[in-house]
């Protein structure tokens, strides 16, 4: 059994929002981190994530040649800019609750 | 690189949302006065919801309904673009170019100022709204006529284009969309046509790139000890340098603050982006699939691989309707037990709520514990505090949005009570309430749109 590694030390984020959806880019910080991000950071995974905002629909974008992932979760801002009673409507904050994650480690 | 005969085009976006800071494209004008060949400062200054309240403004003062810091923006750079011929183009025209346009003629003048001023219109389709035109295509049927308070369409850059053509020094539009604001200077400085799909995606990266400003520089960025930035409190402004050959390289204003890194480019390449092979916009289909990065040099990075596929054959449109309130309130507990008794004050709190105002659906957040991160139900609220965390400074915080303002308001009136009748040592209580306008998007054939140029 590997060791959890924090994403976060492994990965950069950006999160943004239209209406209701956010989207999430995660970027391996090292080109050699790509293909164990790909392998570990799935749809699925990160809809269990954000599994308390409800989101109905979880899109995963692949971008090697960026060493990135986006992540378009949708229905996970509690209705968004419009009408969330949130503190954060715009999700902005967002990108840390991924790079909140725990993944097996990587190999190298 | 670029072969010799490629002509670059050099465009500075100084500000990148309504509440940036005014004093950034002083230092940025400056920078693109000592560049040579075609130059263009913009300011985009519109969000979703930005354009509805700036209706309610005009509403209230014919006068009004450009972006309220229209003219901290301008007022500093104007002279100096306007002696090194660099056209300025904005989207905070917002509700009411026209007015914006009046105010900046007089502006010019108090300075010894002359301009060409541009308007662009032809976005705003809140009159077609009065049940004279054909509406059913396009209007979604279950908005309520009476809370529609605004109603426009992503416009490309077409009239951007004419109007620099035509010799505009000054361009103000409402919703022009962020990107083609780029895409018109491009199109003037390079003579591209408005079919050129290719060039128009690199144009429109250019502008998606540099549409929010210092978020491309190292703003929204910064993380101490995994992603530091240089000098963060003076965020140099972005510059674009954009060949006749379409090639693109972001770049920022000279001994300013922040950086341009591929991971400063990479993070905003991707920032509001659903699909990367189809981010659409009035111009162009944006294709990011296969675009990639290169190093140049210190704060200078290439973009290339950018593809472009034709426009889309409807625009989007944003309805701004009214009719919801959106409250919030908050009361702290510091030192030992500051968690369980904020917990207390929520469990009274929710008590008082269900029993007396139960139509309404409160919000809960222990600030300290979950906020952020938390989730209307509390779920994610509910498992942080089975690790009994241990922080001693902790806010309890309600929001609520519903459409009974005065039901809000007693909701609120609730959180302040419990400094009296809440657990002990509970302060800092403060609240607000305003109006939470919405919006609703909808998509139109373009033959039902016309923008076009009004010269003020």
């Amino acid at each position: 059994m590997k060791p959890d590694v924090l994403l976060a030390d492994f990965a950069h984020a950006r999160a943004g929002d239209k209406g209701n959806t956010l989207n999430v880019a995660v970027f391996a910080f090292e080109r050699r981190h790509y293909a164990w991000l790909e392998q570990y950071l799935s749809a699925e995974t990160v809809a269990t994530r954000f599994g308390h905002r409800h989101p109905h629909k979880v899109t995963r974008h692949c971008l090697p040649q960026l060493d990135g992932i986006n992540f378009v979760i949708e229905g996970a801002l509690e209705g968004g800019v419009n009408q969330s009673a949130t503190l954060d409507r715009h999700g902005k904050s967002l990108s840390y609750l991924l790079l909140g994650m725990r993944l097996p480690a990587p190999d190298d | 690189m670029s072969s010799p005969s490629t002509r670059l085009a050099h465009i500075g976006c100084g500000a990148g949302f309504a509440g940036d800071r005014p004093d950034a494209a002083i230092a940025l004008v400056a920078a693109l006065a000592e560049r040579y060949g075609p130059r263009y400062l913009f300011f985009e200054l519109l969000a979703e919801r930005t354009l509805a309240e700036a209706q309610l403004r005009r509403l209230d003062d014919p006068d009004l309904g450009y972006a309220t810091h229209l003219f901290a923006f301008l007022e500093p750079i104007l002279a100096s673009c306007l002696t090194h011929g660099i056209p300025i183009i904005t989207n905070g025209g917002a509700a009411n170019p026209v007015a914006a346009a009046r105010r900046l003629r007089r502006e010019l003048e108090s300075q010894g100022l002359e301009a060409k001023i541009a308007c662009v219109l032809g976005d705003d389709l809140g009159d077609a709204l009065d049940g004279t035109v054909a509406t059913a295509d396009w209007l979604p049927a279950d908005c309520p006529r009476d809370e529609i308070v605004s109603c426009n369409v992503y416009i490309g850059a077409e009239a951007v284009a004419d109007a620099l053509r035509e010799g505009a020094n000054i361009v103000i539009g409402g919703r022009l969309a962020d990107p083609s604001m780029v895409v018109g200077a491009l199109r003037h400085a390079h003579g591209w046509a408005a079919d050129d799909w290719q060039r128009l995606a690199v144009a429109t990266a250019a502008g998606h790139l540099l549409e929010c400003g210092t978020q491309v520089t190292g703003g929204y960025f910064a993380d101490a000890g995994r992603k530091a930035i240089p000098d963060p409190a003076h965020l140099g402004c972005p510059i674009a340098e954009v060949g006749s050959d379409a090639s693109l390289v972001i770049t920022k204003t000279p001994g300013s603050g922040g950086c341009v890194t591929e991971q400063t480019v990479k993070e905003q390449l991707l920032y509001e982006v659903h699909d990367p092979s189809a981010y659409l916009t009035p111009d162009v289909t944006l294709d990011l699939s296969r675009a990639s990065l290169e190093t140049l040099g210190p704060d200078r990075v290439a973009v290339h691989g950018i593809q472009g596929h034709p426009a889309p054959a409807t625009l989007k449109g944003n309805l701004g309707l009214r009719g919801l309130w959106f409250g919030e309130a908050g009361i702290s507990y510091a030192g030992p037990g500051a968690v369980e008794r904020a917990r207390l004050a929520m469990d009274i709190l929710r008590q008082r709520l269900d029993d007396r105002l139960p139509h309404l659906q409160p919000h809960f957040d222990l600030i300290g514990v979950a906020s952020l991160f938390n989730d209307g139900g509390g779920e994610w609220l509910a498992d942080r505090l089975q690790d009994t965390p241990a922080v001693e400074d902790v806010r309890l915080r309600l929001g609520i949005v519903d459409r009974d303002r005065e039901a809000v308001e007693q909701a609120l009136q609730e959180l302040e009570a419990l400094y009296l009748n809440g657990p002990a040592g509970g302060g800092g209580v403060r609240r607000q309430l305003g109006e939470s306008l919405r919006t609703r998007s909808f998509l139109i054939a373009r033959d039902r749109v016309t923008p076009f140029v009004a010269w003020q």
